[in-house]
């Protein structure tokens, strides 16, 4: 364990970007804290807090010291990682037949991630398994994502709509990153543990000013993660959590959520894990040029499921439930591991403020039956 | 090549005429399409008008009047493929908002003979009265949306227009939701797509003129827009907008009328 005082923090943005990287992090923007590209320490968001709850997210300028007093926004790693539109291939008319002209998409892209969340460091492990390290390579996924450099940041002031403790995701980073940081901003003090989990982190840190930490500011650090851990705004238990949505399968709360939902994707789109995507074909006026695009997708919208012969999920609860055991159930067959990593991001971003902890908890708790429907 | 070029017309009943200037509007594009196609009827673009039949009819605004059912129902039979432009032509338009007033009681005030008035109860959308092949929504239309269905009849394909939530768009954009971080009422979760979420980009909540997108539901988000603040009049206004008589906002302000 080291220490970088605050006022040498630059230096990580200087010397990932003397490395060729383009430092990308949290910054504020519209009310929000967005995901952009940032020059120097002083874009980051110091000195504001948000506070969520379902379906509303607040934005405070409080004056705290502290550069990373906030937990995740709207947005998260996968607008570059896995980008909301991409070219797959161009098709150029040839006589009959058509030639296809590769497309470069995600070529010589070198980003560093400063600031990801244990949570989302968990979400990029899962598109990892999913899109890298799986029978079925993404190209575009791994040319992007080879070149990534993660700076984390651990959690030490959840939010009201986090419950990253009760999927084992943080507030702590234990992998997956190459430099992971814990900021300590107290009236006495302000600085930042840092701790490389790479050769590649190594690297940097060694480029950084530092020195090393004492066991006093190691334990302080970890007293306020302990504290963090017991401080989520949600919890959910997910033990045998698929099994008991399985027995779920026809539970009157579906009906009580497809009341409320408006089928209007945000869940899937602000989901640091969600990667469904359809493709669509486009052509000039002459028919001479094709291209195939990609684009993120949902399972809330009729398209999705709609094959020759009609569409497998008709309604709005068929396809909350879907969503819901696709991240709870199916994944856990599919891949191994839960598809929620408990950032909250769903709740909060949810313009019916529907929140997936207490739905789920509501189903799964076979011992009341609910047979009302809520308004 | 030449010979082939499908004949294309562009008709016009009670509207602005904002949609079919997104044709003209397609200034870069215009040319092509112009070489793509033959315009046969554009009275808004040119003087010179060739007879029927068409291979493609697009038609803008509402049906409104006795003579313009006849002359829908004479253009749908001159036209092989027929796309209603416009929330005029699809919903009705904000001259829908008639339907909920009594129409004679307006052409007593309004002229001083209304004896020589002949229109109809309400304002009513293309497809009430003829089958339309491909409607595309908007108040305008979106000019790419046009360009895109033409260019999709021209290579026989499926035109990429899709029907999900105006929220989608937002969110690819990288939008930060105006209605979840600054409590400002928005018809987007309940609007369908197209505009390139227009009005939620410059910190303003979407005014559903895009009509309602598949599968929605207004009453869900109608709450929430009570949370915010507003009231039953508000909701009300909300929906009875450009889209006033399309079902899904017809019946939810309807809901909200005292």
């Amino acid at each position: 364990m080291h220490i970088v005082e605050v006022e040498k923090l630059n230096h990580l943005f200087k010397t990932l970007q003397s490395k060729g990287y383009t430092t990308i992090g949290p910054k504020v923007r519209d009310g929000a804290i967005g995901l952009d590209a940032l020059q120097s320490a002083a874009d980051l968001p110091q000195h504001y807090t948000d506070e969520q709850a379902p379906g509303s997210y607040t934005l405070h300028k409080n004056g705290h010291k502290a550069f990373f007093n906030f937990v995740v926004g709207p947005q998260s790693w996968k607008k570059f990682l896995y980008e909301p539109r991409t070219r797959l291939f161009s098709a150029r008319k040839n006589g009959k037949s058509f030639e296809v002209i590769p497309d470069k998409n995600g070529e010589g892209k070198r980003y560093a991630f400063i600031g990801v969340r244990p949570c989302e460091l968990q979400a990029i492990a899962i598109h990892d398994k999913v899109f890298h390290t799986g029978e079925y390579v993404d190209d575009r996924y791994q040319k992007i994502r080879d070149n990534i450099f993660l700076v984390a940041i651990n959690c030490t002031n959840p939010g009201g709509n986090c419950f990253c403790v009760s999927v084992k995701s943080g507030p702590a980073a234990t992998q997956g990153y190459d430099l992971v940081l814990t900021e300590v901003a107290t009236d006495e003090k302000h600085h930042f543990l840092i701790e490389s989990g790479s050769p590649a982190g190594e690297e940097i840190l060694r480029d950084m000013p530092h020195r090393d930490a004492t066991q006093d500011e190691i334990d302080c650090a970890k007293r306020m993660l302990d504290s963090a851990a017991k401080n989520m705004g949600k919890s959910l238990d997910v033990s045998n959590i698929g099994q008991k949505l399985n027995d779920n399968f026809e539970h009157a709360h579906w009906d009580d959520v497809a009341k409320r939902c408006l089928s209007c994707t945000n869940c899937t789109m602000v989901c640091p894990t969600c990667f469904c995507s359809t493709v669509e074909d486009v052509t000039d006026l002459t028919g001479e040029h094709a291209e195939r695009w990609r684009r993120w997708d949902s399972c809330f919208t009729s398209d999705f499921t709609k094959i020759a012969g009609g569409n497998t999920r008709m309604s709005t609860r068929t396809r909350y439930r879907q969503w819901l055991m696709h991240k709870f159930a199916h994944w856990q067959e599919q891949f191994g591991t839960l598809g929620c990593v408990g950032c909250g991001r769903c709740i909060t971003w949810c313009p019916a403020g529907i929140d997936i902890t207490r739905e789920a908890a509501r189903i799964t708790d076979t011992g009341v039956p609910i047979t009302t429907l809520e308004g | 090549m030449a010979a082939k070029r499908p004949k294309i017309a562009v008709f016009k009943f009670a509207s602005c005429d904002g949609c079919q200037l997104s044709l003209l509007d397609a200034e870069d594009e215009l040319l092509l399409v112009a070489g793509a196609v033959e315009i046969a009827n554009f009275p808004e673009a040119s003087r010179r008008i060739l007879r029927g039949p068409y291979d493609i009819g697009l038609v803008e605004g509402s049906i409104t009047t006795p003579h313009d059912v006849e002359r829908i129902r004479h253009i749908r039979k001159e036209c092989k493929f027929l796309i209603t432009i416009g929330a005029c032509a699809t919903a009705g338009g904000i001259q829908a908002l008639r339907n909920w007033k009594d129409v004679k009681e307006f052409t007593r005030l309004v002229y001083a003979s209304p004896d020589h008035i002949s229109t109809l109860d309400r304002s009513m959308p293309v497809g009430s009265y003829v089958h339309v092949d491909f409607e595309l929504r908007g108040c305008p239309i979106n000019k790419y949306q046009l360009l895109e269905v033409v260019n999709a009849y021209l290579n026989k394909r499926k035109p990429n227009v899709p029907t999900h939530s105006l929220c989608m768009q937002c969110k690819k954009k990288g939008n930060i939701c105006v209605m979840v971080a600054e409590g400002i009422p928005c018809l987007g979760p309940v609007t369908q797509t197209g505009c390139g979420a227009l009005c939620p980009s410059y910190n303003r909540g979407c005014y559903g003129c895009f009509g309602p997108m598949e599968n929605p539901n207004p009453s869900s988000l109608s709450k929430q827009l009570a949370e915010l603040g507003a009231d039953r009049e508000d909701i009300m206004l909300m929906f009875r907008g450009f889209n006033a008589y399309a079902e899904a906002f017809r019946k939810e302000s309807d809901a909200h009328e005292k």
